[in-house]
C-alpha cells in the first residue's frame, strides 16, 4: 500500500484547544457543510450520501443511505436518534469525538435530519459519559443560540429540535430497539423486527438510527462531495474509519484509518503491537461481540467485506488484542459473564444460553468437565444463533464459537490438566461422582465421550428434550 | 461444582420467582396533596418532561435526578418521581431495576466503578478491583463496583470516579485515588480522562510506513 498521507476526516485537529466550542469550530470552517446541505433539496443531499457509499459505523454496517430511503415519505412527525450508547467492550471511538468535536456530531445530525425530512432528534448518550454529555449538552446551547437547532434553519424550512438523553447504564440499550425503548422511559427491551424503526420507531414513528461516527462523517461527505468519498476506501467499504485499539498493544488509543488497509498495519504500526516479546495469540476485530481471528488472520484488510470472509466481522472497529501470555479460557469467560450480565432476558436462548456457557467454562476451569462438555458448548452457541430478538445473544455465541473452534485444543489440554489437579486436590470427589455413572473403568479424558446416548447433555443438545439434565 | 443459583448472578431478571403479595393493594399514582416534593428536585423533573413529546421519556433524567438527591432509588425518591410524573411507583421501580446506575438499594455516596470487562482485565483489572475493594474496606461512604465496559479501554486498566474517568491506574495508585475522594479533591488530575490527547500523536499523522513492522513478527 501506498504509504502518501492517507485522508484524516474525523481527527483533523482533534486536539486543538478549544475545538469544542462554536467559536473554534466555525473558524474551522464548520457548519459550512450544513450552509451547503441547506441549500439544495432534501434529495439531493440524500443522492450524496448514496454515493458516498457510507455503512454504518456501529456495528450492522448498513448503508446509510438506503436506510434514509427506507423512510416512508410525507409530513408525519419523523424522527433521528443518534446512538451513542457505545457500550460494546472495546469500544471508545464515539467518546473522543463527543468529547472533541460536538458540533461536528451536531452539524451531521442536522444534515441527516433534513435529509431524511426527521424534525425531532435526540442523542441517545451512555450515562456513565458524563463528560462528553456535558460537553453536547454545552455544545447544543451554542447551537441553539446561533440558529443552527430550532425553527427554520438559516433561514430555510427546515426545522429541528435536539435533546441529548442520558441513559443509565445498560449494554442492551445500544440496540436500537432496546434503545427506542429506554427512550421512550421503560427497560431496554429489544422489539420484534418487523416493523423496523424506519416505519415505527420511537413512539410508533418513522425513525432513523445512526451511530456518531456516522452521523459525524456527513459534514465531511457535503464538503467534499458523496462520489469523491466513495474513491476513499475500498469497494463496499468506502471511506476512512475510526478503529479503538486495546488491549495488549504498547500504544492503544482511537487511530482514523482508511478502510482496506491490512489489520497488521493497525495493530503493529500504528498501535505498536503487543509487549515486546510476546505475540498475538488471537484477536477481536470489532469488539468483543465479532468471532476471534488469531495471528494467521493479521494480514486480512481491514474493511467489511474482507473481515466477514475470513470469517468475522468489522463491527463497531474496535480491536482488542490477546496476547500469547493469556489463557483462552480466561478471555472466554470475560465475555461470557458480560453477556450473561448484560442479557434482557426477554428471549430464552439468550437469557439460557450465556447462563449455561458460563457455568460450562466455569465447570472447565474447576475441573468438573469433561471434552464433550466443549461439543455441548458449541452447540448451545449454534442454538442460540438467529433465534432471539436481538443479537445479544449472538454477540456472544459467536466469538465463544470461534473461540471453541480455533482453540481446541488448549480448551481440552485445560480441561485435562484441571481434571488433574482437581482430582488430586479433591480426593477423588470428582471420581465418585462418576463411579455413580459407571464409568469410573474407563480411562481419563473419554469417560463420557464413550458413554452410550450420552443423554449428559442438556436438553438443547440432539433435540432430546426431556432427557436427564443432570451432571451440568 | 460451584452452585451458582439461577438469576442470582446480577442478571437483569432477579426476583422474577419472589411470590407476590397480592393481598396488597396495588400502588397508586401519589396525590400531589399529600407527598411532598423538594422544589428543585420538582422543576428539574419538570423540565425533563417539558423535553419530550411523551411524559415517560423523562423516567431516566427523572430518576437520576432523585438519585442525586437521596443518594438511592429508595422508595420515598420513586414515589416523589412518580408524583411529579404522574405515573405509578412499580413502573419506575420496574425502570430503576433494569439500569445498573441506578441503584435499587443504599450505596455510598461516592462511587468508584472499575472497568472489569475484556480489554481492561487483560490489562489487570482484576487486581486493581481487589485494590480499590480492600482499601475502599466496609467505608460507607463508597460505593465500589466492578462495572461492564465503561468505553475507556485506551485507558486500561481504568475507573470512573463520581462519573470522572481515570486512568491507566494501577495497584500503587489506590492509596492516593481513595485520599482524594475522602479529601474532595479532584482525583489523580494526571490521569484524569479529559486530559489525554487522541492516542499517539505521532501515529496519528501516519508516519508509519510498511517496513516499520515490528521485528518480533515473523511470518505467522
Amino acid at each position: 500500500m501506498a504509504a502518501a498521507a492517507p485522508p484524516i476526516l474525523l481527527f483533523t485537529d482533534i486536539d486543538q484547544p478549544g475545538l469544542n466550542t462554536l467559536d473554534v469550530y466555525e473558524r474551522r470552517g464548520g457548519y459550512q457543510a450544513l450552509r451547503k446541505a441547506l441549500a439544495m433539496t432534501p434529495e439531493a443531499v440524500l443522492e450524496q450520501l448514496k454515493a458516498s457509499g457510507i455503512r454504518g459505523r456501529g456495528g450492522a454496517g448498513f448503508a446509510m443511505g438506503t436506510k434514509i430511503s427506507f423512510l416512508p415519505k410525507g409530513s408525519m412527525d419523523k424522527y433521528l436518534v443518534c446512538n451513542a450508547d457505545e457500550s460494546e467492550p472495546g469500544t471508545f471511538k464515539d467518546r473522543e469525538l463527543m468529547q472533541k468535536t460536538p458540533h461536528t456530531l451536531i452539524e451531521g445530525i442536522i444534515i441527516a435530519s433534513y435529509a431524511a425530512g426527521a424534525n425531532r432528534s435526540f442523542i441517545y448518550i451512555r450515562g456513565e459519559y458524563v463528560l462528553q454529555a456535558d460537553m453536547l449538552d454545552a455544545a447544543l446551547h451554542e447551537a441553539r443560540n446561533a440558529g443552527y437547532i430550532g425553527e427554520g434553519i438559516l433561514g430555510s424550512e427546515h426545522s429541528l429540535s435536539l435533546v441529548v438523553h442520558r441513559g443509565a447504564g445498560a449494554y442492551i440499550c445500544g440496540e436500537e430497539t432496546g434503545l427506542l425503548d429506554s427512550l421512550e422511559g421503560k427497560r431496554g427491551n429489544p422489539r420484534l423486527k418487523p416493523p423496523f424503526p424506519a416505519n415505527q420507531g420511537l413512539y410508533q414513528g418513522p425513525t432513523l438510527i445512526n451511530n456518531v461516527e456516522t452521523l459525524a462523517t456527513v459534514p465531511a461527505i457535503m464538503e467534499m462531495g458523496g462520489e469523491e468519498y466513495a474513491k476513499l476506501g475500498v469497494e463496499t467499504s468506502t471511506g476512512t474509519k475510526l478503529v479503538s485499539v486495546s488491549g495488549h498493544v504498547t500504544r492503544p488509543g482511537n487511530y482514523e484509518i482508511e478502510l482496506g488497509i491490512s489489520s497488521r498495519e493497525i495493530i503493529y504500526g500504528l498501535a505498536g503491537g503487543p509487549p515486546e516479546g510476546r505475540q498475538v495469540k488471537c484477536w477481536f476485530p470489532g469488539g468483543s461481540s465479532s468471532p476471534v481471528l488469531t495471528a494467521a488472520d493479521l494480514d486480512v484488510p481491514y474493511d467489511f467485506n474482507s473481515l466477514a470472509q475470513a470469517g468475522s466481522m468489522l463491527g463497531s472497529g474496535a480491536i482488542i488484542v490477546v496476547d500469547d501470555a493469556t489463557p483462552i479460557l480466561d478471555v472466554a469467560m470475560k465475555v461470557a459473564k458480560f453477556y450473561r450480565h448484560e442479557s434482557c432476558g426477554k428471549c430464552t436462548p439468550c437469557r439460557e444460553g450465556t447462563n449455561w456457557t458460563v457455568k460450562m467454562l466455569e465447570r472447565i476451569e474447576l475441573g468438573e468437565a469433561t471434552p464433550m462438555d466443549l461439543e455441548i458448548m458449541a452447540s448451545v452457541q449454534e442454538h442460540i444463533i438467529g433465534n432471539c430478538l436481538c443479537v445479544l445473544g449472538d454477540a456472544m455465541a459467536m466469538p465463544i464459537g470461534s473461540m471453541i473452534a480455533k482453540f481446541k485444543d488448549e480448551f481440552e489440554a485445560h480441561i485435562e490438566r484441571a481434571r488433574m489437579s482437581n482430582g488430586l486436590n479433591r480426593a477423588g470427589v470428582a471420581d465418585t461422582a462418576l463411579a455413580a455413572q459407571g464409568a469410573l473403568e474407563e480411562p481419563p479424558g473419554t469417560l463420557l465421550a464413550h458413554q452410550p446416548g450420552g443423554e449428559q447433555a442438556p436438553g438443547a443438545h440432539e433435540g432430546a428434550p426431556g432427557t436427564h439434565r443432570g451432571g451440568i | 461444582m460451584t452452585s451458582v443459583h439461577r438469576f442470582e448472578h446480577g442478571s437483569r431478571v432477579p426476583g422474577w420467582d419472589l411470590p407476590a403479595d397480592l393481598e396488597k393493594d396495588p400502588a397508586e399514582i401519589p396525590d400531589p396533596a399529600t407527598t411532598a416534593v423538594p422544589d428543585d428536585l420538582r422543576s428539574e423533573i419538570e423540565a425533563h418532561l417539558a423535553l419530550y413529546p411523551d411524559h415517560r421519556s423523562a423516567a431516566l433524567p427523572a430518576l437520576a435526578a432523585a438519585q442525586r438527591v437521596h443518594g438511592w432509588c429508595s422508595p420515598e425518591a420513586i414515589e416523589q418521581v412518580a408524583c411529579v410524573m404522574r405515573v405509578t411507583p412499580a413502573y419506575l421501580e420496574s425502570v430503576a431495576s433494569f439500569y445498573d446506575m441506578l441503584e435499587t438499594t443504599p450505596v455510598g455516596r461516592h462511587s468508584v466503578y472499575v472497568c472489569t470487562n475484556i480489554s481492561c482485565s487483560l490489562c489487570g483489572a482484576d487486581e486493581l478491583y481487589a485494590a480499590v475493594s480492600d482499601a475502599a474496606g466496609d467505608d460507607p461512604d463508597f460505593n465500589v463496583r466492578a462495572f461492564e465496559c465503561l468505553g475507556a479501554c485506551d485507558i486500561a486498566p481504568m475507573a470512573s470516579v463520581d462519573g470522572v474517568y481515570v486512568g491507566p491506574l494501577t495497584v500503587a495508585d489506590v492509596p492516593q485515588l481513595l485520599e482524594d475522594i475522602r479529601a474532595g479533591r479532584p482525583v489523580l488530575p494526571e490521569k484524569q480522562l479529559a486530559r489525554r490527547l487522541v492516542a499517539d500523536p505521532n501515529a496519528n499523522s501516519q508516519e508509519w510506513v510498511g517496513e516499520n513492522r515490528s521485528p518480533a513478527e515473523g511470518g505467522a
